[in-house]
Parts: C-alpha cells; sequence; structure tokens
C-alpha cells in the first residue's frame, strides 16, 4: 500500500473527529438533561431530584472530560495536517472557531468546576443557574463548529483574492446564516438530545430490571422519554431540512446518497433499497417510491433534480472555466496592479471556477496544458463513492425513525400506564444503547465523505488541502493518537461502567427526613404514600 | 465607506497583535499556575491526602484556565491564518507532544481519585507531573526558535514547506539557546505555581513548594538574564529593508526582509520598551522576596507581573515580526502581512470586545466563590466527591 500524505491526513482527521465525536452527543445532550432534572430539584425541593442530578451528573463528567480533551485536537490538527487549508481558508473558517472560545467554550469551561465543586458554594438556585450555563455553553460551541463545518459545504460570504492567494471574506452575515448551517445544527443538537435520551433511559432500565434505584430510575426514563421523544422528532424533521439545503447547495453530494446516476423527470423517486453500481453507473435491484425524492428535495412537483451524470457535465464544464479563470490569476499575479482591466474582468467572471481548475493538478502540473482527457478524467473525480454514501444515509435514516418509535413506546407507558414497563422493552432499551453512537457517526460519514473530493466543496480539492509533511511523521503521530485514544477509551469505559453500577449516592437521611416532613402533603387521596408504587418491573 | 473603514487596517493588525499577547500572557497567567502545580505534584506532596489537596487547589478552574490555550489556538487561526498555517505544521512533532500532553492533563484530573488503587493514581499523578512540565518546557523551547528564526519558506503561491530532513525539523529545535528558554519558562510556571499553592494549601504543602519556588523563581532571573544577553551578543535579528506598507494585502512575499546584527536594534529605536524585562525582573524578584516572608495574594500577584513582563519582552523585541524565516527572510511572517483580511479583523474585534469583559467577569466571579485555602478536611470529607 502506498502511503501517500493525502490520504494519512484524512485517515487521521476522520479518525481524529469520529472520536471527538464518540463524547460530543453525549454531553450535548445530557448537559441539558441534567439541567432539566436541578431545574425540577429547585422547584419542587424534593431530594430525589438532587439525586439524579447528582447521578447523571456524574456520568457526564466523566464523559465531558474526554469530550473537551479530544476537541484540543481537532482545534490544532487544521494547523498542523492541513496548513494549505489553514492559509487558503483561515480568513474565515477561523472567525467561527475563534468565537467558539469566546462565546461558547469559556462559559462551559469556567462553570463546570463550580457545577462539580460547588453544591454547597452557593444557593441551590445560582447551583441550577450554573449548570444550564454549562448546557448552553456546550450547544453554542455545536452552533458555531457547524457553523464552520457548514461553510465548508455551501462556501457562502467569502472571494479569492488574487493578491493573497486565499479566500476572504466579504459576508459575516451570509457565513453566519448559512442555511446548511443552520439546518445542521439544529440536526447535529437534536441527534445528541437523542443519543443522552437513549443513554439515561438505557441505564435506568438496566436498573429496574435489576430492581435497583427504580426510584431515581422512573422518574429518568419520564425525563428522557419526553425529552428524547421531542428530539427524535426534530432529528428528522431537521435532517430532511438539511436535504432540502442540499438539493441547491450540494447537489452531488445529493445525488450521489441517492445514487441517482439520471436527471429524473419531476417528482423524482426515492431509491428505498438497491445495489450501486459505478462501472455500469446503474443500481441494481432498485426498489423505488415514486414522488418521494422530489418532494423531499424540492417540495414541490415540478423542479428536476440533476443525475450524477449530468453533474458531472457541468462539473467539465466548471473545469473549462476554472482554466481560463486559473489563467487570469497567472497574469494577475505577475503584473499586479498594472494588469490589463480585461484581464482583471475575465478573471472576476470566471473565478468562481477557480477550485474546479485545481482538480487539474493531480494529473498536469499546469491546468493550462490539461488535455480533454485530463479534464474529463477530473470531472470523474467529482464523483465521490456512491454505495457507502447510499447505505450509510439509509442506516441512518432507519435509526432516525427507529427512535422516534422507541421514544414514542415509553413516553406513553410513562405518561399512560404508570410507568410500568414490560421486561422485554427495558432489555430493549438497554441493548439499544450504541445505536444513537452509530446513527451519529454514519451522519458526519455522511457528511464529509459525500464531500470529497473537496475540504471546501467547488473551491479547494482535499489532495492541495494538506501540510508539507512526510509519511513518517504522519505515521508516528497517527500511531500516537491511536494508542492514546484506545487507553483512554478503556478507561472511560471502565469507569462508565464502574459509576453505572455503583448507582448514585443515598442520602438517606436527608431523604427520610424530607419525607417524614412531607408526609401530609404527598398522601394521595387514595391513601397511597407516592414512594409505594417503587414495585418491580412487570 | 463601510464599517469596518472606522479602524484602519494597519491599527487593526496592531490591536490583534496585541491580543495576542493578551491571550499567551492570559494562558500563562492562569493556566500557567495549573501546569506549574501539575509539574510540583510528586514534589510537594508525599501522601495521598497531601497530593489530594494539591490537585484540588486547581481542581475546579483548570479547565476554565485551560481554555485560554484552545482560544490562542482559535485566535491564532481566525487573525494570524499564515501563523497558525506554518507555526502548527513546522513545530509539527512538538505540537504533538503538547496536544498530547493536554489531552492526558484534563483526563488525569478527572479520573485520577475515581479509583482507590495506589497504582491507579500514583500513574494519573505522573500524568499531571508530565502534562505540566512537558508543554511549560516546549512553549520556551518554541519561543527560543522563534527568536533565531525557522527553516520554511513560502511558494510562490504561499504554500508553507520546511527546509531540512525530519531529524534537522525535530531535533534542530533542542538548540542550547532554545533549551535556556525552555528551563525559563519552566521555572517561570514553576514559581508560578508555588506561589498559587502558597494562596490556595496550607502546612507542610505549602513549606515545600515555598522552598522550590524560591529556587525556580533565582533560575528564572537567571535563565532570562543570560537569553537576553546570548540574544543581544549571539543571535542575529532581523528587518525589513526600506520602507514597509503597514496597510497592504496580507502577502508576506510583498516585501523584502535582511537579517541585522542583533534583534536590540529595537532597543536603540524605542527605548521605552526596556521597561518590558525590567518587569520581568521586578515581578520575579518580589515573588521570590514574598515566598521567603509568606505573603500569600501579594506573591501571587508579583509573579504575575513577573510573566507579563517577560513574555512581553520577547513579543516587544521582535515586533513587528512574528515568525522570522532563517532560509528565506522575505518569507517571514510579519505584523504588516500576516494578519487576516480587514473585514474579518473587524469583526473578531467586535465580538471580542463584547465577549472578553463578561469571560474575565464570570471568571472573577467564579474565583471569588471559590476563594480560600483547600484544607485537608475539605479533601476527607468529601473524598467521593473532590479530585
Amino acid at each position: 500500500m502506498e502511503l501517500d500524505v493525502v490520504e494519512l491526513s484524512r485517515l487521521q482527521f476522520a479518525m481524529t473527529a469520529m472520536y471527538h465525536f464518540l463524547f460530543v452527543p453525549l454531553t450535548l445532550g445530557l448537559s441539558i438533561i441534567v439541567a432539566i432534572m436541578e431545574t425540577v430539584y429547585v422547584m419542587t425541593n424534593r431530594p430525589i431530584w438532587r439525586q439524579m442530578t447528582k447521578f447523571w451528573a456524574t456520568l457526564f463528567g466523566i464523559n465531558f472530560v474526554l469530550g473537551v480533551a479530544t476537541g484540543i485536537t481537532m482545534e490544532f490538527q487544521f494547523g498542523m495536517n492541513w496548513s494549505y487549508y489553514s492559509h487558503y481558508v483561515g480568513d474565515i473558517f477561523g472567525a467561527p472557531l475563534a468565537i467558539e472560545g469566546l462565546m461558547a467554550f469559556f462559559l462551559e469551561a469556567t462553570f463546570v468546576g463550580l457545577m462539580f465543586f460547588g453544591w454547597d458554594k452557593m444557593s441551590k438556585t445560582a447551583h441550577a443557574v450554573v449548570t444550564w450555563l454549562v448546557a448552553i455553553g456546550s450547544n453554542f460551541s455545536a452552533l458555531w463548529i457547524l457553523i464552520a463545518n457548514g461553510w465548508m459545504q455551501n462556501p457562502v460570504g467569502a472571494e479569492f483574492n488574487p493578491m493573497t492567494m486565499r479566500m476572504e471574506m466579504t459576508s459575516f452575515f451570509d457565513v453566519l446564516f448559512n442555511e446548511v448551517a443552520q439546518a445542521k445544527f439544529v440536526h447535529t443538537v437534536s441527534a445528541g438530545y437523542v443519543t443522552a435520551s437513549v443513554f439515561v433511559l438505557g441505564v435506568s432500565a438496566w436498573y429496574l430490571l435489576k430492581g435497583r434505584h427504580t426510584e431515581l430510575a422512573r422518574r429518568s426514563i419520564a425525563v428522557a422519554a419526553s425529552f428524547g421523544l421531542a428530539s427524535a422528532l426534530s432529528v428528522v424533521v431537521l435532517g430532511d431540512e438539511s436535504g432540502y439545503s442540499a438539493t441547491h447547495s450540494q447537489q452531488m453530494k445529493l445525488a450521489a446518497i441517492e445514487a441517482m446516476w439520471e436527471t429524473e423527470e419531476a417528482p423524482a423517486p426515492f431509491t428505498a433499497f438497491g445495489f450501486p453500481d459505478l462501472e455500469t453507473r446503474e443500481t441494481h435491484y432498485a426498489v423505488h417510491i415514486p414522488w418521494a425524492m422530489g418532494l423531499i428535495g424540492t417540495r414541490s412537483l415540478d423542479t428536476e433534480i440533476p443525475g450524477i451524470n449530468d453533474l458531472e457535465q457541468r462539473a467539465e464544464e466548471r473545469i473549462r472555466s476554472g482554466i481560463i479563470a486559473y489563467d487570469a490569476l497567472q497574469t494577475i499575479r505577475a503584473e499586479g496592479e498594472a494588469a490589463d482591466p480585461t484581464v482583471t474582468a475575465t478573471f472576476e467572471e470566471h473565478s468562481a471556477d477557480l477550485g474546479f481548475a485545481f482538480l487539474l493538478l493531480r494529473y498536469i502540473d499546469d491546468p493550462r496544458q490539461a488535455t480533454d482527457d485530463q479534464i474529463t478524467l477530473a470531472a470523474e473525480d467529482t464523483i465521490p463513492m456512491v454505495w457507502p454514501l447510499f447505505w450509510a444515509f439509509r442506516l441512518m435514516v432507519a435509526l432516525g425513525f427507529a427512535f422516534i418509535g422507541m421514544m414514542a413506546y415509553f413516553f406513553y407507558r410513562a405518561s399512560f400506564r404508570g410507568m410500568r414497563f414490560p421486561r422485554w422493552a427495558l432489555w430493549g432499551a438497554v441493548a439499544v444503547i450504541p445505536a444513537p453512537w452509530i446513527a451519529a457517526e454514519l451522519g458526519w460519514f455522511v457528511a464529509e465523505f459525500g464531500r470529497q473530493p473537496w475540504t471546501v466543496d467547488g473551491v479547494l480539492p482535499t489532495a492541495m488541502s494538506v501540510s508539507h509533511l512526510g509519511a513518517a511523521e504522519l505515521l508516528i503521530t497517527l500511531a500516537g493518537f491511536v494508542t492514546f485514544y484506545s487507553v483512554l477509551f478503556v478507561v472511560e469505559m471502565g469507569l462508565m461502567v464502574k459509576y453505572i453500577r455503583k448507582g448514585p449516592f443515598l442520602d438517606v437521611e436527608e431523604t427520610d427526613a424530607w419525607m417524614a416532613r412531607h408526609e401530609h402533603r404527598l398522601r394521595t387521596h387514595d391513601g397511597n404514600v407516592p414512594g409505594a408504587i417503587a414495585t418491580p418491573a412487570e | 465607506m463601510t464599517l469596518y473603514d472606522l479602524i484602519s487596517y494597519d491599527v487593526l493588525r496592531v490591536i490583534w497583535w496585541l491580543l495576542l499577547g493578551v491571550l499567551l500572557i492570559g494562558f500563562a497567567l492562569t493556566d500557567g499556575f495549573d501546569m506549574g502545580v501539575g509539574a510540583l505534584l510528586p514534589f510537594v506532596g508525599r501522601t495521598d491526602t497531601e497530593r489530594r489537596m494539591v490537585i484540588n487547589t486547581v481542581g475546579p478552574v483548570w479547565e476554565g484556565n485551560q481554555v485560554w490555550f484552545i482560544l490562542g489556538g482559535g485566535a491564532i487561526f481566525a487573525a494570524w491564518p499564515p501563523l497558525y498555517a506554518v507555526s502548527f505544521s513546522g513545530f509539527y512533532l512538538a505540537m504533538f507532544v503538547v496536544l498530547a500532553a493536554f489531552i492526558v492533563r484534563p483526563v488525569a484530573f478527572k479520573y485520577r481519585s475515581k479509583r482507590v488503587s495506589p497504582a491507579w493514581r500514583s500513574a494519573w499523578d505522573w500524568a499531571l507531573f508530565a502534562g505540566g512540565a512537558v508543554p511549560a518546557l516546549i512553549f520556551g523551547v518554541a519561543v527560543g526558535n522563534v527568536l533565531q528564526g525557522v527553516p520554511f519558506h513560502l511558494t510562490d503561491t504561499l504554500y508553507p514547506m520546511y527546509d531540512g530532513t525530519f531529524h534537522a525539523k525535530f531535533l534542530g529545535l533542542l538548540n542550547p539557546f532554545a533549551l535556556l528558554v525552555g528551563v525559563v519558562s519552566l521555572s517561570m510556571l514553576l514559581t508560578h505555581g508555588a506561589a498559587w499553592l502558597g494562596l490556595k494549601s496550607e502546612g507542610v504543602i505549602v513549606e515545600r513548594a515555598r522552598r522550590i519556588g524560591t529556587i525556580t523563581g533565582m533560575l528564572t532571573m537567571a535563565g532570562f538574564a543570560l537569553s537576553g544577553l546570548w540574544l543581544a551578543v549571539g543571535i542575529e535579528g532581523y528587518a525589513f529593508a526600506g520602507d514597509v506598507v503597514t496597510d497592504g494585502p496580507s502577502n508576506p512575499l510583498m516585501s523584502e526582509v535582511i537579517r541585522t546584527d542583533s534583534w536590540f536594534a529595537a532597543y536603540a529605536a524605542r527605548p521605552w520598551i526596556a521597561l518590558a524585562p525590567m518587569l520581568g525582573f521586578l515581578g520575579t524578584a518580589m515573588a521570590i522576596r514574598g515566598l521567603r516572608s509568606g505573603s500569600e495574594v501579594s506573591t501571587l500577584l508579583w509573579s504575575k507581573l513577573g510573566i507579563f513582563g517577560m513574555i512581553s519582552t520577547v513579543g516587544l523585541t521582535m515586533f513587528p515580526f512574528i515568525l522570522p524565516s532563517t532560509v528565506d527572510p522575505n518569507s517571514s511572517l510579519t505584523v504588516w502581512d500576516s494578519s487576516s483580511s480587514h473585514l474579518t479583523l473587524f469583526i473578531m474585534l467586535v465580538v471580542t470586545a463584547i465577549f472578553m469583559p463578561i469571560i474575565l467577569a464570570y471568571t472573577a466571579w467564579v474565583y471569588r466563590v471559590l476563594w480560600g485555602k483547600v484544607t485537608e478536611a475539605d479533601v476527607t470529607a468529601n473524598s467521593d466527591t473532590v479530585y
């Protein structure tokens, strides 16, 4: 196997990013669930809710710290492994990263210490506010990261500056309100909420199965199922919003996900199942759902969605236009201010396609000398590998719908069946714990692998983005990350399991005192003490 | 006229150069003491309870402090993209070691006391030691290399290339001058950590910390003086040849740079900058005095002043250079040619002006809530919940 710097850099990025995202979704969701529980505690004063808050916060802490630690890698990796990318788009891409630090990360990291160590140092309302600030900080963090990432998918509000050889920002508002970024943000945080809900539900289900901590477990299930149901619906709806915005901003990705080789007559069918074949450019054994794709993608019956073959044709035209831009750019750079205004005008007319000329650099040093064959090859390169996208997307969507079903079921049982859950459902909830992580990783895979061969869609090819490094250096850091991350993963899982087994810290004295004090008020009209519902699962 | 023209490009560049300094100094002042505390840990704490007392002095605050480091990275990316691109990939393996330290440190804080096994705890204690000492040393080594210039050049498409073999790139960083600066930086943060422990801890821990801090403080002053002397006589500086456009496009290749005899020409041109090293000496000397006499708050403040003086010295000596190139001086990155665009600098300034005061306010509030010493009783009574 040839050890190519580009491939190694991509492998390292994929590995560290996917590893980072093992911890992020749980942080996003669990921070809010803990804050909700603490709010209930502040409002009702019932010790059980404080116990729940502290218990889930302990698990949150074990997970949070690895999200922080692995996030540092992400912030620094652009400069280390992707230095031309950093130079070329840092003027736009760096801003949301820095704002993330200022607006979000400082907030969550400064208050997370108080969240764990400040219980005795402030009033409980103040503590609840602190917990909410941590949750808000985490979620704001995701907002800015997705604004940065959204720009890579749909680079708006920027233009190329020939004097500095890079993209420069022309409108901060366009970058901020990039429709791709906004849809992705809500989709991603909702996915995090679902992850945390499934986690809380699964762990609580395990307690019910073991007949332990049933009071805590039932209440946790009630919170997780209602929060989870709302979030699971939001994931799918906003995922659909992402699809809609992809129809005009990321057409090739969409066509590849759908394995849509030819432009279909509107409204296009949705391929529910099939085996995409790049060689023959057909999808074997395809099962189509008529109209569905056209409705999802365009929300109309008469707008066409372009297929892969047509998009490849368009890419070829853009490569030819890019060569004109590239040629004009050389003149402008050689002559500076003295360049002929007609050359400048030519450049401006074609500069949006400059990135397409860079695709030729893989085949020839000077794109202006490219042959027709090379242009055809470069155009073919704009098609991402279809079958992994096709399948990853379908699996993700199936899981998304499954979560809705699961949350709806638990919500129903919790709300209308007196919190009684059949054992098969509880075992199911335990078994499903890893599923939201799989769905989230698949989602990122679709978004990022589907963007290839670009780091910034239509602007900068991946192959051009890397640093001037040797394969040896990349292998050293790759081996380092694999070793480090594997050890940390084992350690983290070990602690999670230990603390789940250990269960919540039971403040028996405080709980008894509180129950005695409120007994008269807690007795329900049929004479039962609410604590008595703590019967084992059916 | 558009809004961002309110502040001219060259002024914005100087502001962002200052803010870069603010972030680096903010990092050294806050995360600096918890790196110092980590590096002191095996020496000031002998028993498990002592070590937990030490760790818990920084337990609730290290996480927020570390954001200065991350924000530093983000702000360099946003305001000085060429610097981010060239330095992070140029110091590649050194950056990786720093990253490893910053990955292992948070985990060590959080996980150390979650199991009672002595082997488990001892392993994480050494992780905390390395997580504090190694970056403290490497940051100094990096500064030492930046002062001498780094072997990189930019191609005409501004692609950063590094010259020299793999070994030269990594081991070449470990030259005598750079190592000396590394020692200054490490001992500076050890002294700062000792000053912090003097304020937040008690008993035998404080005694040990003060003893070590006095020695490292003296080492800091000696090393700082020696590296200054070396820089004055033994290391070439850089300067622009002829006039310079301060508000032109950010393209380092558009200006001509020459080597000069010494960076110290800056002190002839702008004598007032000598104030910075003087504050460095003064702050450190007073911190040593405070460590010996047992003052608490004032020692930490003097130590902060010393750090402020020493880091400012580096920046002011090199201004307007940020990252000079040994092999192709014209590729050197300077304040005038390696920033973001006018618009980006302006927007980032507005965002910073809004959020930095808020950050400082709530950080101050958190420190106020946590005010007071971490006692032995704090650790033993809350054994399940504290670090």
